[in-house]
């Protein structure tokens, strides 16, 4: 027996140019927080932008973006809604604010369906927010999105540091290109962090200061943009469009999916 | 119509396997799906009568429904899913992934929602037949 869904996955994504995974080895680092102002940012620049919540049981981007009645459309499969000119699909249309416990068997199942039944359409730019560390989640977006892209979230903490050495060593073994890292909430000028990404032959991409003002941004897009975090995601974003070319020709030389 | 999806699932992964095994007609394709996901079978094999390409003209599909049944992982009470005490946007949510059933399902026994669905989940294609 086969599970036909796997099947119909690069048809629902063949028409997306780019999908980012914004990861990161231990939770609590601001992925979600970047993932979010990363795609708003890119759509502010004019390209169509999806956003998919990958983290299924702890999801946070629909409180950062203050989803409040916006629904999928059903449509031969489901049209993530518009909001705040990104297409944004979330497990919590669906669970709400409700807790859901998924095991690994659950986590991997879950995002099979919605990978094949979700019509993102045309898009520049889907950025993941990823649950962190190297589990289920992690293993499958790699294994089912051939295309897949990371950029790595750390804060300053050498503890964040050393599970990032764990991600890159997996996203390495399984040939997926790796964008660089930021350094999120970042409190002093110190320049260990770079020094350990450049250490990992990785680009050190931002670094972004800890910014009080965000905490209030939450539920406003809007007033998100307008955080020194925001100005730093811009800037984020420009180098992420420059390394297109070399980043990409790596993905398709090194992987192909086998289903 | 998220069964419209799932038959283009189907459609393409039959189109793989008969192309692996040098099938140039299909004649027969079954398929199990899983009580949890609430395909309306009608509806089902509509999408793939509608989407089926030449290589599939002779093709009959034939859809079969897996009860679900559920295990629960703290007292091991074993229980079949059922739509009674779930209301509608609940049910709609668990056809649109099935897992969600974490959210809203808890053990009858102990009221726990770690539970492991032992069959009744997700879609299956079981076997295509053709000639060569």
């Amino acid at each position: 027996m086969i599970d036909p869904r796997i099947s119909i996955i690069d048809e629902r994504l063949k028409e997306i140019d780019r999908i980012i995974a914004v990861s990161s080895g231990k939770g609590g680092v601001g992925k979600s927080l970047i993932a979010s102002t990363l795609a708003l940012s890119l759509a502010k620049k004019g390209y169509s932008v999806g956003l998919f919540d990958l983290d299924f049981t702890s999801p946070s981007t629909h409180a950062i973006l203050g989803i409040r009645d916006e629904r999928p459309k059903e449509e031969k499969g489901i049209v993530p809604p518009r909001v705040h000119g990104l297409k944004y699909m979330s497990i919590t249309y669906y669970s709400h604010d409700l807790a859901t416990p998924l095991r690994g068997a659950d986590v991997s199942n879950a995002l099979v369906e919605l990978l094949s039944t979700t019509r993102w359409g045309k898009l520049s730019y889907l950025v993941l927010d990823m649950p962190p560390g190297i589990g289920d989640a992690t293993l499958d977006a790699v294994r089912f999105i051939k295309n897949i892209e990371f950029l790595i979230v750390t804060t300053p903490s050498r503890l964040a540091f050393e599970t990032v050495k764990k991600l890159v060593t997996l996203l390495r073994a399984l040939r997926v290109p790796v964008l660089g890292v930021v350094e999120n909430m970042k409190m002093n000028d110190s320049k260990t962090i770079q020094q350990e990404t450049q250490k990992l032959g990785l680009k050190f991409l931002e670094e972004i200061p800890y910014d009080s003002m965000v905490e209030a941004a939450i539920g406003d897009p809007d007033k998100l943009l307008q955080t020194t975090l925001a100005d730093k995601v811009k800037r984020l974003c420009s180098k992420i469009l420059e390394t297109q070319a070399s980043t990409r020709l790596a993905g398709e030389q090194g992987r192909k999916r086998k289903v | 119509m998220h069964e419209w999806a799932l038959a283009e699932a189907v459609i393409t992964a039959a189109s793989e396997i008969a192309e692996r095994e040098g099938l140039k007609q299909v004649t027969r394709v079954t398929i199990r799906v899983g009580e949890l996901q609430q395909v309306e079978s009608a509806i089902l094999e509509f999408a793939l009568s509608q989407l089926k390409t030449a290589r599939f003209k002779r093709a009959k599909f034939e859809v079969e429904t897996e009860k679900a049944r559920l295990r629960c992982r703290v007292c091991g009470h074993t229980w079949v899913f059922s739509k009674r005490n779930l209301d509608q946007a609940t049910l709609e949510a668990i056809h649109f992934v099935p897992e969600i059933a974490h959210a809203y399902v808890k053990c009858p026994n102990c009221a726990s929602p770690d539970f492991e669905i032992e069959q009744g989940r997700g879609l299956w294609l079981q076997t295509v037949r053709g000639v060569k």
